[in-house]
Protein backbone atom coordinates (compact mmCIF):
# COMPACT_ATOMS: atom_id res chain seq x y z
CA UNK A 1 0.00 0.00 0.00
CA UNK A 2 1.34 3.49 -0.68
CA UNK A 3 2.53 5.53 2.28
CA UNK A 4 3.36 8.59 3.28
CA UNK A 5 4.31 11.56 5.85
CA UNK A 6 3.01 14.32 6.38
CA UNK A 7 5.14 16.91 7.56
CA UNK A 8 3.64 20.04 8.92
CA UNK A 9 5.51 23.22 9.41
CA UNK A 10 3.72 24.49 12.85
CA UNK A 11 4.72 28.12 12.54
CA UNK A 12 3.24 28.62 9.22
CA UNK A 13 0.41 27.21 9.91
CA UNK A 14 -2.96 29.25 10.75
CA UNK A 15 -5.00 26.40 12.15
CA UNK A 16 -8.15 26.96 9.23
CA UNK A 17 -8.48 22.73 9.71
CA UNK A 18 -8.92 22.65 5.84
CA UNK A 19 -6.24 19.56 6.04
CA UNK A 20 -7.77 18.15 9.32
CA UNK A 21 -11.56 17.95 6.97
CA UNK A 22 -9.97 16.55 3.65
CA UNK A 23 -7.75 14.45 4.98
CA UNK A 24 -9.54 10.22 4.46
CA UNK A 25 -8.02 8.83 7.10
CA UNK A 26 -8.67 11.06 9.69
CA UNK A 27 -5.62 11.22 10.80
CA UNK A 28 -4.79 15.19 11.57
CA UNK A 29 -5.85 17.01 14.65
CA UNK A 30 -5.61 20.38 16.13
CA UNK A 31 -2.96 21.22 18.61
CA UNK A 32 -4.22 22.62 22.54
CA UNK A 33 -1.13 25.01 22.39
CA UNK A 34 -0.27 27.62 20.12
CA UNK A 35 2.01 28.57 17.62
CA UNK A 36 4.16 31.99 18.21
CA UNK A 37 1.44 33.19 15.63
CA UNK A 38 -1.15 32.52 18.22
CA UNK A 39 -2.93 29.83 16.21
CA UNK A 40 -4.17 26.11 17.13
CA UNK A 41 -1.66 24.40 14.83
CA UNK A 42 -2.51 20.98 12.80
CA UNK A 43 -0.73 17.84 13.43
CA UNK A 44 -0.67 14.56 12.55
CA UNK A 45 -1.36 12.18 15.32
CA UNK A 46 -1.03 8.67 13.33
CA UNK A 47 1.75 8.44 10.54
CA UNK A 48 1.74 5.34 10.31
CA UNK A 49 -1.63 5.40 8.91
CA UNK A 50 -1.26 7.83 6.07
CA UNK A 51 -1.18 6.79 2.81
CA UNK A 52 0.24 9.75 1.28
CA UNK A 53 -2.95 10.94 -1.07
CA UNK A 54 -1.33 14.53 -0.72
CA UNK A 55 -5.34 16.15 -0.10
CA UNK A 56 -3.81 17.48 3.16
CA UNK A 57 -1.27 19.48 1.47
CA UNK A 58 -3.17 20.55 -1.70
CA UNK A 59 -5.92 21.98 0.66
CA UNK A 60 -3.30 23.85 2.88
CA UNK A 61 -3.71 27.66 1.27
CA UNK A 62 -0.21 28.15 3.27
CA UNK A 63 1.96 25.26 2.25
CA UNK A 64 2.56 24.57 5.80
CA UNK A 65 2.41 20.92 4.71
CA UNK A 66 4.54 18.65 2.73
CA UNK A 67 4.02 14.74 2.26
CA UNK A 68 7.06 12.82 2.33
CA UNK A 69 7.76 9.44 0.83
CA UNK A 70 8.89 7.03 4.07
CA UNK A 71 12.22 5.87 2.29
CA UNK A 72 12.60 10.22 2.17
CA UNK A 73 12.47 10.61 6.41
CA UNK A 74 13.84 7.24 7.42
CA UNK B 1 5.44 13.36 -2.91
CA UNK B 2 3.96 17.03 -2.16
CA UNK B 3 6.48 20.03 -1.76
CA UNK B 4 6.46 23.13 -1.41
CA UNK B 5 6.45 24.72 -4.67
CA UNK B 6 9.96 27.03 -5.30
CA UNK B 7 8.31 29.72 -6.59
CA UNK B 8 6.82 30.45 -3.47
CA UNK B 9 8.69 33.10 -1.47
CA UNK B 10 9.76 31.59 2.11
CA UNK B 11 7.52 34.29 3.86
CA UNK B 12 4.09 34.16 5.87
CA UNK B 13 1.05 35.72 4.03
CA UNK B 14 -1.28 38.64 5.55
CA UNK B 15 -4.02 36.64 4.28
CA UNK B 16 -6.71 34.81 6.86
CA UNK B 17 -6.39 31.20 8.02
CA UNK B 18 -8.66 29.22 5.31
CA UNK B 19 -8.49 32.19 2.91
CA UNK B 20 -8.46 30.22 -1.08
CA UNK B 21 -6.18 32.91 -2.26
CA UNK B 22 -3.30 31.25 -0.96
CA UNK B 23 -4.00 28.00 -2.02
CA UNK B 24 -4.37 29.56 -5.86
CA UNK B 25 -1.22 31.84 -5.01
CA UNK B 26 0.84 27.94 -4.06
CA UNK B 27 -0.70 26.55 -7.94
CA UNK B 28 -0.17 29.41 -9.93
CA UNK B 29 4.16 28.88 -8.17
CA UNK B 30 3.66 25.28 -9.10
CA UNK B 31 2.94 25.51 -12.50
CA UNK B 32 5.84 28.47 -12.67
CA UNK B 33 7.84 25.95 -11.52
CA UNK B 34 6.61 22.73 -13.92
CA UNK B 35 6.76 25.28 -17.01
CA UNK B 36 10.13 27.15 -15.73
CA UNK B 37 8.88 29.95 -16.23
CA UNK B 38 9.64 31.93 -13.20
CA UNK B 39 12.58 33.99 -14.61
CA UNK B 40 10.74 35.65 -17.26
CA UNK B 41 6.77 35.87 -15.47
CA UNK B 42 5.44 39.34 -14.85
CA UNK B 43 2.35 39.31 -12.12
CA UNK B 44 0.28 42.33 -12.13
CA UNK B 45 -1.61 42.34 -8.93
CA UNK B 46 -5.17 43.93 -8.41
CA UNK B 47 -6.47 45.93 -5.66
CA UNK B 48 -7.96 43.78 -3.39
CA UNK B 49 -6.71 40.99 -0.71
CA UNK B 50 -4.40 39.50 -3.57
CA UNK B 51 -2.79 43.10 -3.73
CA UNK B 52 0.65 42.04 -2.54
CA UNK B 53 0.39 38.75 -5.01
CA UNK B 54 4.24 40.08 -5.74
CA UNK B 55 5.41 39.52 -2.41
CA UNK B 56 4.15 36.19 -2.05
CA UNK B 57 4.99 34.49 -5.23
CA UNK B 58 8.88 35.09 -6.50
CA UNK B 59 8.56 37.07 -9.98
CA UNK B 60 8.65 40.12 -10.81
CA UNK B 61 5.08 42.14 -10.30
CA UNK B 62 3.42 45.18 -10.72
CA UNK B 63 0.38 47.02 -9.03
CA UNK B 64 -2.33 48.15 -11.00
CA UNK B 65 -4.80 50.86 -10.12
CA UNK B 66 -8.38 49.47 -8.81
CA UNK B 67 -9.74 47.23 -12.11
CA UNK B 68 -6.96 48.23 -14.50
CA UNK B 69 -4.97 45.09 -14.17
CA UNK B 70 -5.78 43.89 -17.63
CA UNK B 71 -5.51 46.98 -19.09
CA UNK B 72 -1.64 47.42 -17.20
CA UNK B 73 -1.44 43.61 -18.72
CA UNK B 74 -2.04 44.25 -22.25
CA UNK B 75 0.40 47.52 -22.35
CA UNK B 76 3.29 45.03 -20.75
CA UNK B 77 2.33 41.90 -23.10
CA UNK B 78 2.50 44.53 -26.37
CA UNK B 79 5.69 45.88 -24.95
CA UNK B 80 7.59 42.71 -24.15
CA UNK B 81 5.84 39.70 -25.50
CA UNK B 82 8.77 37.55 -24.71
CA UNK B 83 7.58 37.98 -21.21
CA UNK B 84 4.50 36.05 -19.19
CA UNK B 85 2.31 38.26 -18.39
CA UNK B 86 -0.64 37.53 -15.87
CA UNK B 87 -3.66 39.43 -14.53
CA UNK B 88 -4.45 38.02 -10.88
CA UNK B 89 -7.86 40.13 -9.45
CA UNK B 90 -10.81 39.83 -7.32
CA UNK B 91 -14.30 39.89 -8.39
CA UNK B 92 -14.72 43.56 -6.78
CA UNK B 93 -11.79 44.23 -9.41
CA UNK B 94 -12.68 42.73 -12.36
CA UNK B 95 -16.04 42.79 -12.66
CA UNK B 96 -16.87 45.75 -11.02
CA UNK B 97 -14.85 48.61 -11.34
CA UNK B 98 -12.62 46.90 -14.04
CA UNK B 99 -15.59 45.28 -16.31
CA UNK B 100 -14.99 47.40 -19.06
CA UNK B 101 -11.06 46.41 -18.74
CA UNK B 102 -11.90 42.86 -18.36
CA UNK B 103 -14.62 43.06 -21.62
CA UNK B 104 -12.29 44.52 -23.94
CA UNK B 105 -9.21 43.35 -23.18
CA UNK B 106 -10.90 39.66 -23.56
CA UNK B 107 -12.25 41.26 -27.06
CA UNK B 108 -9.11 42.17 -28.37
CA UNK B 109 -7.65 38.70 -27.82
CA UNK B 110 -4.44 39.68 -25.82
CA UNK B 111 -2.06 37.27 -25.35
CA UNK B 112 -2.31 37.13 -21.57
CA UNK B 113 -3.64 35.22 -18.71
CA UNK B 114 -6.20 36.75 -16.09
CA UNK B 115 -6.79 34.20 -12.93
CA UNK B 116 -9.83 35.42 -11.58
CA UNK B 117 -11.13 34.82 -8.07
CA UNK B 118 -14.53 34.96 -7.25
CA UNK B 119 -14.90 34.79 -3.40
CA UNK B 120 -18.23 37.10 -3.82
CA UNK B 121 -17.61 39.71 -1.56
CA UNK B 122 -14.99 42.29 -1.83
CA UNK B 123 -12.33 40.91 1.01
CA UNK B 124 -9.80 43.54 1.37
CA UNK B 125 -12.45 46.64 2.58
CA UNK B 126 -14.54 44.34 5.11
CA UNK B 127 -17.09 42.48 3.16
CA UNK B 128 -19.12 44.69 0.84
CA UNK B 129 -21.53 43.38 -1.96
CA UNK B 130 -19.77 42.49 -5.27
CA UNK B 131 -21.01 42.01 -8.70
CA UNK B 132 -20.87 38.14 -7.78
CA UNK B 133 -22.55 38.02 -4.25
CA UNK B 134 -25.14 35.38 -4.53
CA UNK B 135 -28.97 36.26 -4.38
CA UNK B 136 -30.27 36.36 -0.55
CA UNK B 137 -26.38 37.21 0.49
CA UNK B 138 -25.88 38.91 3.56
CA UNK B 139 -23.03 41.41 2.97
CA UNK B 140 -22.09 45.00 4.79
CA UNK B 141 -23.89 46.61 2.55
CA UNK B 142 -26.63 43.82 1.79
CA UNK B 143 -27.74 43.51 5.52
CA UNK B 144 -30.66 41.92 4.39
CA UNK B 145 -29.52 39.72 1.33
CA UNK B 146 -28.68 40.50 -2.24
CA UNK B 147 -31.85 41.89 -3.81
CA UNK B 148 -31.93 41.07 -7.46
CA UNK B 149 -34.45 43.59 -8.15
CA UNK B 150 -33.38 45.81 -6.87
CA UNK B 151 -29.08 45.76 -7.24
CA UNK B 152 -29.53 42.92 -10.23
CA UNK B 153 -28.43 38.89 -10.33
CA UNK B 154 -24.99 38.14 -9.84
CA UNK B 155 -22.83 38.18 -12.90
CA UNK B 156 -21.53 35.25 -14.44
CA UNK B 157 -18.03 36.06 -15.95
CA UNK B 158 -17.39 33.29 -18.12
CA UNK B 159 -20.46 32.95 -19.58
CA UNK B 160 -20.50 36.84 -20.82
CA UNK B 161 -16.76 36.05 -22.01
CA UNK B 162 -17.87 33.18 -23.60
CA UNK B 163 -20.12 35.09 -26.20
CA UNK B 164 -16.60 37.04 -27.39
CA UNK B 165 -15.09 35.70 -31.03
CA UNK B 166 -11.35 35.85 -29.75
CA UNK B 167 -10.72 34.29 -26.11
CA UNK B 168 -9.05 31.26 -26.60
CA UNK B 169 -9.38 29.69 -23.22
CA UNK B 170 -12.21 30.33 -20.43
CA UNK B 171 -12.51 27.69 -17.62
CA UNK B 172 -14.41 28.44 -14.21
CA UNK B 173 -12.72 25.83 -11.64
CA UNK B 174 -12.90 25.66 -7.21
CA UNK B 175 -10.36 25.00 -4.40
CA UNK B 176 -13.34 24.02 -2.05
CA UNK B 177 -12.05 20.07 -1.95
CA UNK B 178 -8.52 18.92 -2.80
CA UNK B 179 -10.31 17.06 -6.38
CA UNK B 180 -10.85 20.77 -7.45
CA UNK B 181 -7.58 21.91 -6.48
CA UNK B 182 -6.04 19.77 -8.65
CA UNK B 183 -7.96 20.81 -11.39
CA UNK B 184 -7.57 23.86 -10.75
CA UNK B 185 -3.96 23.84 -11.14
CA UNK B 186 -4.48 21.95 -14.16
CA UNK B 187 -6.66 24.74 -15.46
CA UNK B 188 -4.05 27.77 -14.60
CA UNK B 189 -0.92 25.79 -16.18
CA UNK B 190 -3.16 25.13 -20.08
CA UNK B 191 -3.35 28.69 -19.64
CA UNK B 192 0.03 29.32 -18.89
CA UNK B 193 0.70 27.06 -21.54
CA UNK B 194 -1.35 28.28 -24.10
CA UNK B 195 0.17 31.84 -23.30
CA UNK B 196 3.49 30.53 -24.42
CA UNK B 197 2.68 28.90 -27.71
CA UNK B 198 0.80 32.13 -28.27
CA UNK B 199 -2.61 30.97 -28.86
CA UNK B 200 -3.99 34.07 -27.19
CA UNK B 201 -6.15 34.97 -24.16
CA UNK B 202 -6.72 32.62 -21.25
CA UNK B 203 -8.89 32.98 -18.30
CA UNK B 204 -9.67 31.03 -15.46
CA UNK B 205 -12.12 32.00 -12.74
CA UNK B 206 -11.61 30.18 -9.61
CA UNK B 207 -14.29 29.78 -7.01
CA UNK B 208 -12.73 30.46 -3.52
CA UNK B 209 -13.44 31.02 0.18
CA UNK B 210 -13.79 34.04 1.85
CA UNK B 211 -14.48 32.57 5.34
CA UNK B 212 -13.55 35.93 7.50
CA UNK B 213 -16.46 37.90 5.26
CA UNK B 214 -18.87 35.26 5.17
CA UNK B 215 -19.02 35.02 8.83
CA UNK B 216 -17.76 31.34 8.97
CA UNK B 217 -15.46 28.96 9.96
CA UNK B 218 -12.87 27.89 7.01
CA UNK B 219 -14.52 24.68 6.78
CA UNK B 220 -17.94 25.65 6.77
CA UNK B 221 -16.65 28.24 3.65
CA UNK B 222 -15.54 25.17 1.90
CA UNK B 223 -18.87 23.78 2.08
CA UNK B 224 -20.43 27.24 0.97
CA UNK B 225 -18.63 27.37 -2.02
CA UNK B 226 -19.81 23.41 -3.30
CA UNK B 227 -23.58 24.28 -1.87
CA UNK B 228 -24.67 27.78 -2.63
CA UNK B 229 -21.65 29.02 -5.38
CA UNK B 230 -21.16 26.10 -7.75
CA UNK B 231 -24.92 26.25 -8.55
CA UNK B 232 -25.08 29.70 -9.38
CA UNK B 233 -21.17 28.98 -11.19
CA UNK B 234 -21.48 25.75 -12.96
CA UNK B 235 -17.37 24.75 -12.75
CA UNK B 236 -17.15 24.26 -16.59
CA UNK B 237 -14.79 24.57 -19.47
CA UNK B 238 -16.17 27.24 -21.91
CA UNK B 239 -13.65 27.01 -24.70
CA UNK B 240 -10.92 25.71 -25.08
CA UNK B 241 -9.96 26.80 -28.82
CA UNK B 242 -6.67 25.51 -29.09
CA UNK B 243 -7.75 22.21 -28.54
CA UNK B 244 -11.00 22.32 -30.70
CA UNK B 245 -8.75 23.50 -33.55
CA UNK B 246 -6.38 20.53 -33.29
CA UNK B 247 -9.34 17.77 -32.90
CA UNK B 248 -10.72 19.79 -36.14
CA UNK B 249 -7.67 19.26 -38.32
CA UNK B 250 -7.21 15.58 -37.14
CA UNK B 251 -10.44 14.75 -38.54
C1 LIG C 1 -10.50 53.51 -7.16
C2 LIG C 1 -10.76 52.70 -5.94
N1 LIG C 1 -12.04 52.48 -5.57
C3 LIG C 1 -12.30 51.74 -4.46
C4 LIG C 1 -11.28 51.22 -3.72
C5 LIG C 1 -11.61 50.41 -2.49
N2 LIG C 1 -11.41 48.97 -2.67
C6 LIG C 1 -10.25 48.38 -2.30
S1 LIG C 1 -10.27 46.73 -2.56
C7 LIG C 1 -11.85 46.79 -3.15
C8 LIG C 1 -12.58 45.57 -3.60
C9 LIG C 1 -11.89 44.30 -3.28
O1 LIG C 1 -12.66 43.19 -3.61
P1 LIG C 1 -12.20 42.09 -4.63
O2 LIG C 1 -11.71 42.69 -5.88
O3 LIG C 1 -13.32 41.12 -4.76
O4 LIG C 1 -10.93 41.41 -3.94
P2 LIG C 1 -10.87 40.45 -2.67
O5 LIG C 1 -10.31 41.29 -1.56
O6 LIG C 1 -12.23 39.93 -2.38
O7 LIG C 1 -9.91 39.37 -3.09
C10 LIG C 1 -12.34 48.10 -3.14
C11 LIG C 1 -13.69 48.49 -3.59
C12 LIG C 1 -9.96 51.47 -4.15
N3 LIG C 1 -8.91 50.97 -3.49
N4 LIG C 1 -9.72 52.20 -5.25
S1 LIG D 1 -10.65 39.04 3.91
FE1 LIG D 1 -11.29 37.25 2.72
S2 LIG D 1 -10.18 37.41 0.74
FE2 LIG D 1 -9.18 38.77 2.25
S3 LIG D 1 -7.51 37.55 3.16
FE3 LIG D 1 -9.31 37.35 4.50
S4 LIG D 1 -10.36 35.50 3.77
FE4 LIG D 1 -8.95 36.13 2.14
MG1 LIG E 1 -13.65 39.35 -3.79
Amino acid sequence: MKRGIPRIDAERCKGCGLCISVCPKTILSRSEDVNSQGAYYAFCHDENSCIGCNACALMCPDAAIEVHAPEEVA
Amino acid sequence: MYMRPESLENVRTHYCAGCGHGIIHKLLAECLDELEIRQNTILVAPVGCAVLAYKYINVDGLEAAHGRAPAVATGLKRARPENIVISYQGDGDLLAIGAGETLHTANRGENLTVIFVNNAIYGMTGGQMAPTTLEGQKTLTSPYGRNAAEVGFPIRACEMLDTLEAPAYIERTSVHNPGAVRKTKKAIRKALEYQISGAGYSFVEVLSMCPTNWGVDPVTGASWVKDAMIPWFPLKKFRDRPAENAEKEAS
